[in-house]
């Protein structure tokens, strides 16, 4: 089946019945659930839970133990890895940056799956690259080099990468995280806005239970490789699933912004 | 840098070029830039200026100097362009062309083929030249194999392995050093590098490998630049990385090989070319892989006049000139960084 053809039928990745670890060591154990085309699912949990571990079992960088991940349909291992990083882009927390590439250069490497050996990239590939950039509102510092942003910056860059791959699947492994409250804010507003624009489907690993909570349609709460509850955020954020995964009091309460839940955590005495 | 590359690319073969030709005219007999010329041009197109009896000078410049001086430019550019991969391949500034042990092994098999007195001789070259090769490489794939764990190779690991062979080999090296007989001051003058009394042999051998080893470098830039974010980074961005690691790596550990066999182990090319030429042109691997390769080739070109013309008539091992030169340089380059 053609990748194209199943692309209308929504399921953007289904995993099914998934073990997978490092060596002997089991991390994520009988996950199994469906990530639709324009939506956006956070997975939530603690360190350790399995959060990163997801993130690579996805895209095949950690083999699978047992089950089976399909994209569009077709068994993940029935691609190729380019053809993969067509469908699937990655934003990783940070981006090692030994040696001083500029931006432009760094967003145009998002075209490495889509360039045949021996060919260069060309004036159409810059043309996606910059136009890429214009988006993420980083083109202004297109022949800036990368190690001298700052991480707001620099993760514009990185999501404009991810752009230009033109993907339909999204991944994110914690995108904020090493990020200021304000620069958490506009990252997340502006991954929520391109994937509505282009429908992609999202999944947003993260810590941060608010920000997920403000921003995923969906979430899914991990405990110790398993999946204990997934549902839209107001089933899943709750004092009792806090409580019984991250042995954490807290409070709930809407967001008078969005009507989202936020959580209030509670001082230990 | 507003450069254009093909420009920038162009400026540097005509400097290397002109460095060649002024290179070919010194020595125990001086030959103006214009003679030279005139014995390449014969040469290249016999008939030309025709049936002119092969004069002294075509003799020195053709036979003795012309060879040299190409070897010193393949050498040079060997060892700058697998310098610069190994430096992008291990995310480390420090990588040289010998990281992975191939210097220690190659000096171990020079220092066996004439331990051992090895007389043979293949395609025009002596058993220690071969040795030296075989060794090299084999060491290389010892390193490889054994950092390999699951399919997939650690950069780390890698390079703590080749330390920790190549020291090994040093010390079997040294361990018949010590015990050899009196051919020790030829292998001393093979260990420290050097490009004296080499003829088209050793240029022939070194051609298909610099030729292949270069070829595959290039074509494979673009990977080498994705590679330079890290392996997990690489792979989501569709590259093949283990395949394309072990590509590259045997690309410049062929080269580098090569380099070593025909000319002893000339240090510091390999590290200081790659790092001169991305002050320049930056990281990008499409346009810093030629660059190094033109700037490695200048460098040892001018490093060998020097090595054949300062102590004249006696000759400095070029190895040694290298290091003494390019240390300096390096601490330089280190200093700067530090305050950047």
């Amino acid at each position: 089946m053609s990748v194209e053809a199943a692309k209308g039928v929504e399921t953007a990745i289904r995993v099914e019945n998934l073990f997978c670890g490092y060596d002997r060591r089991p991390v994520l154990e009988d996950l199994s659930f469906d990530l639709r085309q324009g939506e956006m699912l956070g997975v939530i949990g603690p360190n350790g839970s399995g959060k990163s571990t997801l993130i690579r079992a996805l895209t095949r960088i950690l083999p699978l133990s047992r089950g089976r991940i399909a994209l569009y349909g077709t068994p993940l291992q029935d691609y190729t890895v380019r053809e993969i990083a067509r469908e699937v882009a990655v934003i990783p927390q940070q981006t090692p940056v030994t040696f001083a590439f500029s931006s432009l250069d760094v967003v145009m490497m998002g075209r490495t799956p889509h360039l045949r050996r021996f060919r260069r990239e060309g004036p159409e590939d810059r043309e996606i690259a910059i136009e890429a950039m214009r988006r993420t509102d980083c083109l202004a510092f297109r022949d800036r080099p990368i190690h001298e942003l700052s991480g707001g910056e620099r993760q514009r860059v990185i999501i404009a990468r991810a752009l230009a791959q033109q993907p339909s699947i999204l991944l994110l492994d914690e995108p904020t995280s090493f990020l200021d409250l304000n620069h958490q804010v506009e990252i997340f507003d502006l991954l929520r806005h391109v994937c509505a624009r282009d429908g992609l489907a999202v999944l947003c690993v993260s810590h941060d239970l608010n920000l997920s909570s403000e921003y995923c349609h969906r979430l899914m709460m991990l405990k110790e490789g398993r999946i204990y509850t997934d549902g839209p955020p107001e089933h899943i954020l709750t004092q009792g699933h806090i409580k019984a995964v991250f042995e954490t009091d807290v409070t709930v309460i809407k967001s008078p912004y969005s009507g989202s839940p936020q959580i209030i955590l509670k001082p230990g005495d | 840098m507003t450069m254009k590359r093909p420009l920038i690319l162009v400026l540097t073969a005509v400097i290397l070029f002109v460095a060649c030709v002024f290179s070919m005219g010194v020595g125990a007999v001086y030959i103006p830039a214009g003679a030279v010329l005139q014995v390449l041009a014969d040469n290249l197109w016999p008939g030309g200026t025709l049936e002119t009896a092969k004069t002294a000078t075509d003799t020195i410049v053709w036979e003795i100097r012309l060879p040299r001086t190409l070897l010193a430019v393949l050498v040079g550019a060997a060892l700058a362009s697998s310098g610069g991969v190994m430096q992008g391949f291990f995310q480390n500034p420090m990588a040289d062309p010998y990281i992975m042990g191939i210097s220690a092994g190659a000096a171990l098999g020079a220092t066996v083929a004439v331990t051992l007195d090895l007389q043979f001789w293949m395609l025009g070259l002596n058993a220690v030249s071969i040795a030296a090769f075989l060794c090299g490489l084999a060491v290389t794939m010892v390193v490889y194999a054994f950092s390999r764990r699951g399919g997939r190779v650690a950069s780390t690991t890698l390079l703590l392995t080749g330390i920790a062979i190549g020291a090994m080999a040093t010390s079997f090296t040294s361990y018949m050093l010590v015990m050899g007989g009196e051919n020790q001051r030829q292998l001393l003058f093979w260990l420290m590098g050097s490009l004296s009394a080499r003829r088209w042999d050793h240029v022939w051998m070194l051609v298909p490998y610099a030729a292949v080893g270069l070829t595959v470098v290039l074509v494979y830039a673009r990977e080498l630049n994705v590679l330079l974010l890290g392996d997990e980074q690489a792979s989501q961005l569709g590259v093949h990385v283990e395949r394309v690691k072990l590509i590259l790596l045997t690309a410049a550990a062929c080269l580098a090989a090569a380099a070593v066999s025909v000319s002893g182990i000339i240090g510091f090319v390999g590290l200081l070319a790659p790092h001169m030429v991305r002050l320049i042109v930056g990281p990008d691997y499409r346009i810093l892989t030629p660059m190094a390769a033109l700037a490695g080739a200048l460098l040892l070109v001018l490093a060998d006049l020097v090595a054949r013309t300062a102590m004249a008539p006696a000759e400095m091992p070029i190895g040694i000139l290298t290091t003494l030169l390019g240390a300096p340089f390096f601490l330089y380059l280190l200093h700067r960084q530090r305050r950047v």
